[in-house]
């Protein structure tokens, strides 16, 4: 395990960062795994560097109105719509 | 089922005639079929019925196939044995008592036990090819770009491609002739492979064919896995192709890399799931936050929420230039070596996997074990190039299966050489 393995409390604060609840047993077993891989995963600092000139380009298609779904079909595997909204848990 | 091949078991009937028609498909439960329940092996969309096709299921209707059902999967395509998915997993139909591979291990499995005469998969880092070679039939991934992935639900966008399966080379190269082609829903898809024909590629004459053999794709392998593959070679030589060694330093990177990559795009992909539009909502009380962290702990499986969090913790202020930024150094290199390599040769080969099928149960327990098994696979995702899996034999009764990596839309070249070995 390398000295900077990652504890409890910084997966419990990805965990909060990434919407995900975790049981305490769940924060036992990442914490263990995630050292392991993480150590892992520090290999690539091996990795020279590399020109990287990838041959990008933008896509971009006109800006015209197109048919989308109907609000029937958009709202079907909404568990709580309303109306013709999708209702959702208050922000704060 | 005993094998627990499909998650749905649906009749979706195509076009009267095509290419297609008479022939049977199951499709990987993570590409969107309309009106029919696509759940990607998650609780989280197990009541989820899409309002749309994927282009390739609207390519296959057209063809005329008809879909048969919802292959099995790892959920989300994250996994190399099929045992993530919350549906369970799916017995070997080549190998009873083994796992079929991930993370489309319903779609081979679907075609080895002859539920099905063709199956599509999707392969992010080897999730055609390493079941294919468990499953001991062909499976094909093609050139990052070749096929729409529009209605595939994303997990690592850069990388992944919808691919398919078949019992012979020609029958896995006409359902990719059918699939194949840009498509104005998907802006990374390219036109270079838009007039191409694949079927009539399976001639199996590799007469002058080169191949190079990375050797450190052969390191570490089983031994039974590499007396095999070398017997194959071997055949292929007596048929004229040559062979040279290459090296690839690169790849003793690239499963590092590819988990880094992958893991931080499936952080961002899967923050969709919120319970509110579609998906597990588990009717939790509180504020937004509260009520989306309380469902996605019930709906996401363990792999899921590992690779969630870990790419979130790589994606992070103080760890992004120390993992992302490295790891797409990873990639530029891996790149790089791949085009080395294929400028002296026609085809590259290995073993697909270095191990045979794994026993059910065997490997759930230490993730990184797992992850390392994805060695010969996942730096064809890193390159976007293409690649075959085909089989090449068995050892203690168990599949093996035989990888030939090729040049960007080259697919042609692997589809001649791969059926050299039928």
């Amino acid at each position: 395990m390398s000295e900077d393995a990652v504890s409890s409390e910084e997966v419990r604060h990805v965990a909060e960062l990434a919407r995900v609840d975790l049981a305490d047993d769940e924060v036992d077993r990442f914490t263990r795994q995630f050292a392991d891989i993480l150590e892992y995963f520090e290999t690539l600092d091996e990795v020279p560097a590399v020109d990287r000139e990838a041959p990008l380009a933008n896509v971009m298609r006109p800006d015209e109105e197109r048919e989308s779904l109907d609000s029937e079909a958009a709202l079907r595997n909404a568990p709580e719509p309303e109306d013709d909204y999708f209702k959702g848990p208050n922000v704060s | 089922m005993s094998e627990n091949i499909f998650i749905t078991e649906e009749t979706i009937d195509g076009a009267a005639d095509g290419p297609l028609a008479g022939q049977t498909v199951a499709v990987k439960d993570n590409i969107s079929t309309a009106s029919v329940r696509t759940t990607c092996g998650s609780a989280m969309l197990e009541e989820y019925v899409p309002p749309y096709d994927a282009t390739v299921v609207t390519r296959l209707k057209e063809a005329g196939a008809t879909i048969v059902g919802k292959a099995n999967m790892d959920e989300f395509g994250m996994g190399t044995t099929n045992e993530t998915s919350y549906f369970g997993s799916v017995d070997n139909p080549a190998a009873p008592g083994h796992v079929p591979g991930g993370s489309s291990g319903g779609s081979a499995a679907a075609v080895a036990a002859g539920k099905a005469d063709l199956a599509l998969g999707s392969d992010t880092g080897g999730s055609i090819r390493c079941p294919a070679a468990f499953c001991g039939v062909v499976g094909i991934k093609p050139t990052y770009g070749l096929v729409s992935r529009y209605g595939l639900v994303a997990y690592g966008n850069s990388l992944e491609q919808i691919g398919p399966f078949a019992n012979s080379v020609e029958d896995a190269a006409s359902l990719l002739e059918v699939i194949a082609g840009s498509d104005e829903r998907d802006a990374t898809t390219r036109a270079d492979g838009d007039e191409t024909t694949y079927a009539d590629a399976a001639t199996g004459d590799v007469d002058g064919l080169s191949i190079g053999i990375p050797t450190e794709l052969l390191e570490g392998a089983d031994e039974g896995v590499v007396e095999t593959f070398w017997d194959a070679i071997g055949d292929l030589e007596d048929q004229g192709a040559s062979t040279h060694d290459v090296s690839l330093p690169s790849v003793e990177h690239a499963v590092e890399a590819y988990y880094v990559i992958a893991m931080s795009e499936a952080s961002s992909n899967l923050a969709r799931f919120d319970g509110v539009r579609y998906g597990h909502s588990g009717g939790y009380d509180g504020n937004w936050n509260e009520a989306f962290s309380a469902a996605r702990q019930e709906g996401f499986g363990d792999e899921v929420k590992r690779r969630i969090l870990l790419g979130t913790y790589a994606l992070s202020a103080g760890y992004h230039d120390k993992y992302y930024k490295k790891a797409q150094d990873a990639r530029a290199w891996v790149k790089q070596d791949f085009d080395e390599a294929l400028s002296d040769a026609d085809v590259l080969a290995s073993p697909t996997m270095p191990v045979p099928p794994f026993e059910l149960g065997e490997s759930l327990d230490d993730p990184l074990q797992m992850y390392l098994a994805d060695a010969n696979t996942v730096p064809v995702n890193l390159a976007d190039l293409p690649a075959i899996s085909v089989p090449a034999g068995e050892t203690d009764g168990l599949p093996v299966g035989l990888q030939l990596v090729g040049p960007a839309f080259d697919e042609r070249t692997l589809i001649r050489a791969a059926s050299a070995l039928e």
